[in-house]
């Protein structure tokens, strides 16, 4: 079973969401997501500034098995892509929910239809 | 065949200074100084080249042969690699293809001078159009992705010749070829991703969810690349075209309904076709292909050119073949390479084609499938899990290790690994990415019973030592010139530069 801490949430796409003290969301894919990826070997970060809908591409994880995007689970604008990202991919695989962090947004309104730890667990369980 | 089992030096490694072979110069006089005589000087290299390999005749052929003997191909092992269609390419097609006259056609001679060689490509677009149910063919592209550019630019340039300006997405399901969502944004048109459901059909409720006054177009594989046939291709034809799309035709897997179905009776508006795959070219090294596209009466003004037109000639017997250009196309797309498209890929497919006859592209297809679905079956027999066993499996199938890497840590990667041991080709791993732990399968109508036996016991063997021998199976391949790559590290620290001896890098 993958871990996915009770303070954060959740998509069924799989990126995590962690409010920060600010306001602020930082969004990551989840521990279950760099499972299925395999070891990452580059991701493209956001670059601050850009404005996002809900559901746009804002990154690409991409492994020896497969280049994927990652969602946006809320509009907003960019404040800051985690460039130690570039050198390190790997943190995704090691931290996915620490030092993998992928972006920080300024939330453009009140996210909608996240899920709890709980309900993504569910949500995997389903999936098989 | 024996496997040379030691590695292979870097042609770079058997560079002495001033060795060469100079039989390739015009004369007997010319050196490489003196060949370029005639150079003005301000254009002559200043330096002397840096680090080229100065190498006999003999090295440069014992290299490449010895290069070549590491290789799996068809012509050596069962190549079962999904989605690609390894088939055996009969010799014939490559003789053919090289007669002189052909080898020796000049790509500016005047039509004149080339009507058997364009009498044999206008037949190619004839029987092209014939096997597809398509009302156009144009040769030109050279590669399958190429085909795939095509044909999303001919879709655009239909919307845009209609005024039709806001039709810029392209529908791809979640099983797409990475080629389609690749070729939509090359084309500047944005994605729009749509599931596939359980049993490996596309989900027809969510396609009516997207399609709508943007809709360009979907691009789509039949059977798809989950090895299974879509089943409501029509409806979903119906759906895209009475939204004012039109339907893309990925002909990567046109092997498995070779003479049975065909695309342009399923509602399509344009296909690619990979000649290489399906028509007997060998293929897999990034080597020459062709991507020909045909198209339904829609798209007929936006072919590439040029293609081959034929025409009657007063006073003449017989017909004499051209090359049409925008003159005879004026809303064509335009040209998508110097001259009319792989010349020798495009032969070897007109001769097999030939040679098939229209009684032998239909079991093509038959046998095809018929080989996919007795390997599939004898392997969920064995115990392997297909990945969607109520499906009849097209000309591919898919296998999926989750329960092996659940239950004993051995992965597909594992699994593929261990079958080059065993002589085998592996298949393709990890594709499409929506079954995990897949090996997707395809096995081609040129394979034996016997061929397909095999590839069954040594996957119950490898199997058994999954079970055993856990590590055996995880650190293979064992037999092979080179062991386990490091992929991940490879990728991680990309190096594809030879930068000299050791004692120069560090100087």
């Amino acid at each position: 079973m993958s871990d996915s801490p009770a303070d954060l949430k959740y998509t069924k796409s799989h990126e995590w969401v962690r409010t920060l003290a600010d306001g602020n969301v930082e969004v990551g894919i989840t521990d279950h997501a760099q499972s299925a990826l395999g070891d990452l070997v580059f991701v493209e970060v956001p670059e601050a500034g850009k404005s996002l809908k809900a559901g746009d591409t804002f990154a690409v994880v991409e492994s020896v098995k497969a280049a994927s995007d990652v969602y946006a689970p809320v509009a907003g604008t960019v404040v800051e892509g985690n460039a130690a990202l570039g050198g390190q991919p790997e943190l995704i695989n090691s931290e996915p929910y620490k030092g993998g962090w992928i972006m920080v947004l300024k939330p453009s309104g009140e996210p909608q239809g996240l899920l709890s730890a709980a309900e993504y667990q569910a949500h995997l369980a389903a999936e098989g | 065949m024996a496997m040379q089992k030691h590695p292979e030096k870097i042609i770079f490694e058997y560079s002495r200074p001033g060795r060469g072979s100079y039989a390739q110069f015009p004369t007997e006089h010319d050196t490489p100084n003196t060949v370029a005589a005639d150079i003005p000087e301000n254009l002559r290299r200043k330096k002397p080249a840096a680090l080229l390999p100065e190498v006999s005749e003999l090295e440069v052929v014992r290299h490449f042969t010895k290069l070549s003997q590491l290789n799996f191909s068809i012509d050596t092992h069962f190549y079962p690699l999904g989605s690609c269609t390894m088939k055996y390419n009969p010799k014939a097609c490559n003789q053919y293809a090289m007669l002189p006259g052909f080898l020796n056609r000049h790509p500016l001679a005047p039509d004149a001078a080339g009507q058997g060689f364009l009498a044999c490509m206008f037949e190619l677009q004839e029987m092209l159009k014939e096997v597809t149910g398509m009302q156009g063919v144009a040769l030109s592209p050279m590669a399958g992705a190429h085909g795939e550019f095509a044909g999303v630019a001919m879709i655009r340039a239909y919307h845009r010749a209609r005024g039709d300006l806001a039709r810029n997405e392209i529908i791809v399901p979640d099983a797409a070829h990475g080629t389609n969502p690749a070729t939509a944004t090359m084309c500047g048109c944005a994605v729009k991703e749509i599931p596939t459901k359980d049993d490996g059909d596309i989900d027809v409720e969510a396609l009516k969810q997207v399609v709508g006054p943007n809709t360009a177009g979907i691009m789509l594989t039949n059977p798809s690349t989950c090895g299974v046939f879509e089943r409501r291709i029509k409806d979903v034809a119906k759906i895209v075209h009475d939204a004012g799309g039109l339907l893309y035709y990925d002909g990567a897997n046109l092997n498995a309904i070779l003479g049975k179905v065909r695309p342009g009776d399923m509602g399509f508006d344009v296909i690619h076709m990979n000649l290489h795959k399906t028509f007997s070219t060998p293929h897999g090294g990034g080597g020459p292909g062709a991507g020909a596209v045909g198209v339904s009466s829609r798209l007929l003004p936006f072919m590439p050119i040029p293609v081959v037109g034929r025409e009657a000639v007063v006073g003449k017997d017989g017909d004499q073949y051209r090359w049409l250009t925008e003159k005879d196309l004026p809303q064509s797309i335009g040209r998508l390479s110097a001259f009319m498209g792989n010349a020798g890929v495009l032969l070897r497919a007109y001769i097999y084609m030939r040679m098939l006859g229209r009684e032998g592209m239909h079991r093509v297809g038959e046998f095809a499938t018929l080989n996919a679905n007795y390997l599939m079956a004898v392997l969920a027999k064995k115990g392997f899990e297909p990945a969607y066993p109520g499906r009849r499996a097209s000309h591919e199938f898919i296998i999926t290790a989750k329960k092996q890497k659940d239950t004993l840590g051995v992965t597909a990667m594992d699994f593929a690994k261990r079958l080059l041991d065993y002589g085998f080709h592996a298949p393709t791993t990890y594709f499409p990415l929506l079954v995990p732990e897949c090996l997707l399968i395809e096995p081609t109508e040129t394979e034996s019973k016997e061929a397909l036996d095999g590839f069954i016991d040594a996957m119950v063997a490898i199997q058994k030592e999954a079970e055993s021998q856990a590590d055996l199976v995880k650190s293979a391949p064992h037999t092979m010139t080179v062991r386990r790559l490091d992929d991940v590290r490879a990728a991680r620290q990309l190096d594809l530069t030879w930068k000299g001896p050791q004692e120069l890098r560090s100087a």
